[in-house]
């Protein structure tokens, strides 16, 4: 199969359970370099659990993730699924940058420090290095003046900003979305929709989790949309915005604000 | 007869006695409290983090301790410790039994701030590729040791007024060596006085310290 050797993420028959409630229902997804795909539905319906398994926050009992050819958080051994010890999870965590809806910056470290931390740290760069591409990057969303500033001197969306800069210094091939814009004051929203959408101009390869629905349908190459653990129908923004196939979509759009 | 002399007198023949006195009991009480505290965020992350059979002995450790008054734990590592065939002084079985102490309730205090952190510290260390153990150096312990401050001084106050319990077997610690020159002069109340007076320079100092700490590590 040619496209699956070429995509950079590639998720076949995923299956997740918290005890017995099956929260993902065998979920099969590709990504191509510089996509950008956005996950939509109402809550509940698996979406951010799938974007959490991509970097193993949440353990997966079923399937497999393959990212830039390599098997996320299990490999087969002698036909049993074992997990990958605990170094190479973190390297491949490495391989994906994720933005959280509470941001979850370090709150004992500056802005500067926040992004230098898995420069140091997992990228071993030296600290002239590491502290020159942070404050590219802080730059880059417009903090670079803040970046002595804890995070507790900083609002939401400049928050959200310093978290971006943290995640993508780190040079991964695949960024994560987790509602980013879902805790900011409706004000603050903006600028960090703009670092993202700017990202995704530049080519970046995205996995989204957003609420945002126009933002979705100007950011996005592709939208799937999730229901009860399944993907339901997926498809680029316009046709699957404006022609939606399943009446659970049709559902869903019409509840939902643009 | 013995001719009493003013008390000032008393306490300047009585001052290298004191001296060594306050120096043991500020000695047993710095032991305890540094290796109590290593062994108590050693505890208190394994009770937080580890698996079940890593868990059990710490747990049953912090419980133990913790349920037993400190007066009898100071005399179990001072009876106890000869008959199982380990010779220690009183001052190292008195210090052990105050480390013992100091840590299994440093244990609790490390594990308590370590659940308090929010869950998505940890995660977002891991999704930039920090192992566990760098998110535990890096990210998670500099947030809850801040917020054990205040609680860890109040343990290390008690450990100091837990140190007078040494006097008990033998330790010249202050309280013992305070009783010793009252016994020779009988100045109860002046000499009494005068050991609590030191015992409260020695907590002021530590409250002061940490309150320095508190301010230089306070995050805007």
């Amino acid at each position: 199969m040619t496209t699956d050797s070429q995509a950079l993420l590639s998720i076949r028959g995923l299956h997740k359970q918290y005890g017995k409630l099956e929260v993902l229902k065998g979920v099969d997804l590709d990504m191509q370099r510089g996509n950008v795909v956005t996950l939509i539905g109402s809550s509940g319906s698996g979406k951010t659990t799938l974007l959490r398994c991509v970097n193993l926050l949440e353990e997966f009992q079923g399937g497999q993730i393959t990212l830039d050819g390599e098997s996320i958080g299990y490999s087969e051994v002698n036909g049993k699924r074992v997990r990958h010890p605990e170094k190479v999870i973190a390297q491949h965590r490495a391989m994906t940058g994720m933005a959280f809806q509470q941001f979850n910056l370090f709150p004992h470290l500056t802005a500067l420090q926040n992004v230098t931390l898995g420069l140091l740290k997992v990228k071993k760069l030296p600290k002239d290095q590491a502290v020159a591409l942070a404050e590219k990057w802080l730059e880059r969303v417009g903090l670079l003046e803040r970046r002595n500033h804890f995070p507790g001197q900083l609002s939401g969306g400049q928050q959200q900003r310093v978290a971006i800069a943290r995640a993508i210094a780190m040079n991964p091939s695949l960024m994560l979305f987790d509602e980013v814009t879902s805790a900011l004051d409706p004000e603050l929203v903006g600028e960090v929709l703009a670092v993202i959408k700017g990202l995704a101009e530049e080519g970046m390869t995205m996995l989204l989790v957003t609420h945002e629905m126009r933002f979705a349908f100007e950011v996005s190459d592709k939208i799937v949309f999730m229901n009860q653990g399944r993907i339901e129908e997926q498809g680029p923004p316009k046709e699957l915005f404006e022609r939606p196939q399943s009446p659970r979509l049709a559902e869903f759009l019409k509840n939902t604000r643009f | 007869m013995y001719e009493s002399q003013s008390w000032w007198h008393e306490l300047w023949i009585a001052r290298e006695t004191l001296w060594e006195g306050f120096q043991t009991s500020v000695a047993c009480s710095a032991l305890a409290i540094v290796c109590g505290t290593l062994i108590g965020i050693v505890a208190g992350l394994v009770l937080t983090y580890g698996k079940f059979w890593m868990r059990a002995p710490f747990r049953l450790y912090v419980d133990l301790i913790r349920g037993t008054p400190v007066f009898v734990l100071v005399l179990a590592c001072f009876y106890m410790a000869p008959a199982l065939g380990w010779q220690i002084s009183a001052f190292q079985a008195g210090a052990l039994g105050l480390t013992l102490f100091c840590g299994s309730h440093v244990a609790e205090i490390v594990r308590g701030s370590m659940q308090a952190i929010p869950r998505g510290q940890m995660e977002a260390s891991k999704a930039i590729g920090l192992t566990f153990h760098q998110a535990l150096g890096y990210v998670l312990l500099p947030q809850a040791l801040r917020q054990i401050l205040p609680t860890w001084v109040n343990s290390s106050t008690e450990i100091v007024k837990a140190s007078t319990l040494l006097s008990v077997i033998g330790v010249a610690e202050l309280l013992l060596s305070t009783q010793q020159v009252i016994a020779r002069t009988f100045m109860t109340l002046e000499f009494y006085l005068f050991a609590g007076f030191l015992f409260f320079i020695i907590n002021y100092s530590i409250e002061l310290l940490g309150r320095h700490i508190e301010k230089r590590v306070a995050l805007p």
